[in-house]
């Protein structure tokens, strides 16, 4: 088994790495198509903004790549963000993996935008077992609709995780979120 | 919805954690990886690690033990001192560190918390503030690393608050430095003025000693988080009594 986390030039790139090592399998950081399309699960991670992920990807030519991706698929973040149709923070069109698009968190009634921290996640009931708190630090989400798998609530009711063929995204940092994050993340690497 | 957050702060300086009583006389109080392992292992929410020595002495914060941490926790963690460029930043982050967090050199030069913010997002740039009441009025200093070299900068917290969240920052810490190490609660009356006008996260730091007084800070103010140190560092209470405190007290916390 071979786990590619691409360098979407994101700053948490050493931590997912970190994350996957402790578990207990190997994952290599790499910007490289054969790398990416030979490994048997895919990590995609995200940190800063969907426009600026996008441009990286762009600019490295691993769109098509992604996107002709067959294996397992976890988009963290704004890696997940970027597998929508479209983002609003910096309006820009991402890759159209997972149908849906997202939006900003509205700043009304003493909402603090970024929501940062701790929020409690309730999976569908088929995943139940993975219900915990998880560590957030975002300004944007994916309303809730079909493909959502789990939801957690900061104003309004938004996607925590999300599945779509063999993509799957968490809006969480599974890397940051101590025992419940190392225990979705071994799901992911064993599935 | 989102948990309030318990954050130990552990004090760094020449590699080894320290702690003094308003900003004077450090003490040893332990390993910096012992500490963060025993704190993430006891339900912390997030550390922050200040370099104490960085800002003061002009030198670049130490970076070597910021990857060791990243080796042996898994929650967030904000590193701050002497960070004062974006390479200074990003050097940072890559080591493993989720946020930076900037205090004399955001007020010597405030365009770049925009810079840190577009570069790397609002998320991971936070402002630390320490806060003195002088003459009625709260005024923030600067150098606070050592006394020799603290001082006002003359910028009332107020008016630096507002100023930090238009330049993009995504946290900031308020510290007050007349509670700092002093155990007889947070600064309330200035947690609630600046809360007011304060749109993004807001964490308490400076005079924790008892459960009472994180209820306090919980109840009494809009803070999203609570910085503690010496009250961790000397064992009174563990991050867990907290926690367990404040949930009996119906504050919505992660257990």
């Amino acid at each position: 088994m071979t786990v590619a986390i691409i360098n979407s030039g994101g700053a948490n790139l050493g931590s997912v790495q970190r994350a996957v090592d402790k578990i207990g399998y190997k994952a290599i950081i790499t910007r490289e198509i054969k790398d990416i399309s030979d490994s048997t699960h895919v990590i995609i991670p995200g940190v800063g903004s969907a426009y600026n992920v996008m441009r990286s990807l762009k600019k490295t030519n691993l769109i098509q790549t992604i996107k002709s991706l067959s294996q397992p698929v976890l988009g963290i973040c704004i890696g997940m963000q970027i597998l929508f149709e479209f983002s609003d923070e910096g309006k820009v069109d991402c890759l159209g993996l997972i149908p849906g698009s997202v939006e900003r968190f509205k700043s009304l009634d003493h909402l603090k935008v970024p929501q940062m921290g701790w929020n409690k996640v309730s999976f569908n009931n088929s995943l139940s077992e993975f219900n915990n708190y998880y560590y957030f630090a975002n300004s944007y989400f994916n309303p809730i609709n079909q493909f959502t798998i789990a939801q957690s609530q900061y104003g309004v009711s938004f996607t925590a995780a999300i599945k779509y063929k063999n993509f799957i995204g968490c809006q969480f940092h599974p890397e940051k979120s101590s025992l419940a994050g190392s225990k979705f993340l071994k799901n992911f690497l064993q599935s | 919805m989102l948990t309030k957050r318990i954050i130990p702060c552990l004090d760094v300086r020449d590699d080894e954690v320290v702690k003094g009583i308003q900003f004077r006389n450090h003490e040893y109080v332990g390993s910096i990886t012992n500490l963060a392992q025993r704190y993430s292992n006891d339900g912390a929410d997030e550390l922050v690690f200040y370099d104490i020595g960085a800002s003061t002495s002009d030198s670049t914060v130490k970076k070597s033990w910021v990857s060791k941490v990243a080796d042996v926790i898994d929650i967030p963690f904000c590193v701050a001192g002497g960070i004062k460029t974006l390479e200074d930043a990003e050097e940072i982050l890559n080591l493993g560190a989720d946020k930076i967090s900037i205090n004399t050199p955001a007020i010597e030069n405030p365009k770049l918390i925009t810079e840190l913010s577009n570069e790397f997002g609002s998320q991971c740039v936070v402002i630390g503030m320490d806060i003195k009441i002088e003459d009625k009025k709260n005024y923030v200093y600067m150098k606070t690393g050592s006394e020799i070299t603290s001082q006002s900068s003359n910028k009332l917290a107020s008016e630096w608050v507002k100023q930090v969240q238009e330049l993009g920052a995504g946290e900031i810490v308020i510290n007050s430095m007349n509670k700092d190490g002093m155990r007889d609660g947070y600064s309330i009356d200035l947690l609630n003025e600046l809360g007011d006008i304060c749109d993004i996260p807001m964490i308490a730091s400076g005079g924790a000693g008892n459960i009472n007084h994180f209820i306090d800070v919980f109840t009494s103010t809009k803070v999203d988080g609570a910085l503690a140190a010496s009250i961790f560092h000397k064992q009174i209470y563990s991050i867990n009594d907290i926690k367990s405190g404040l949930s009996a007290n119906n504050i919505n916390i992660r257990l």
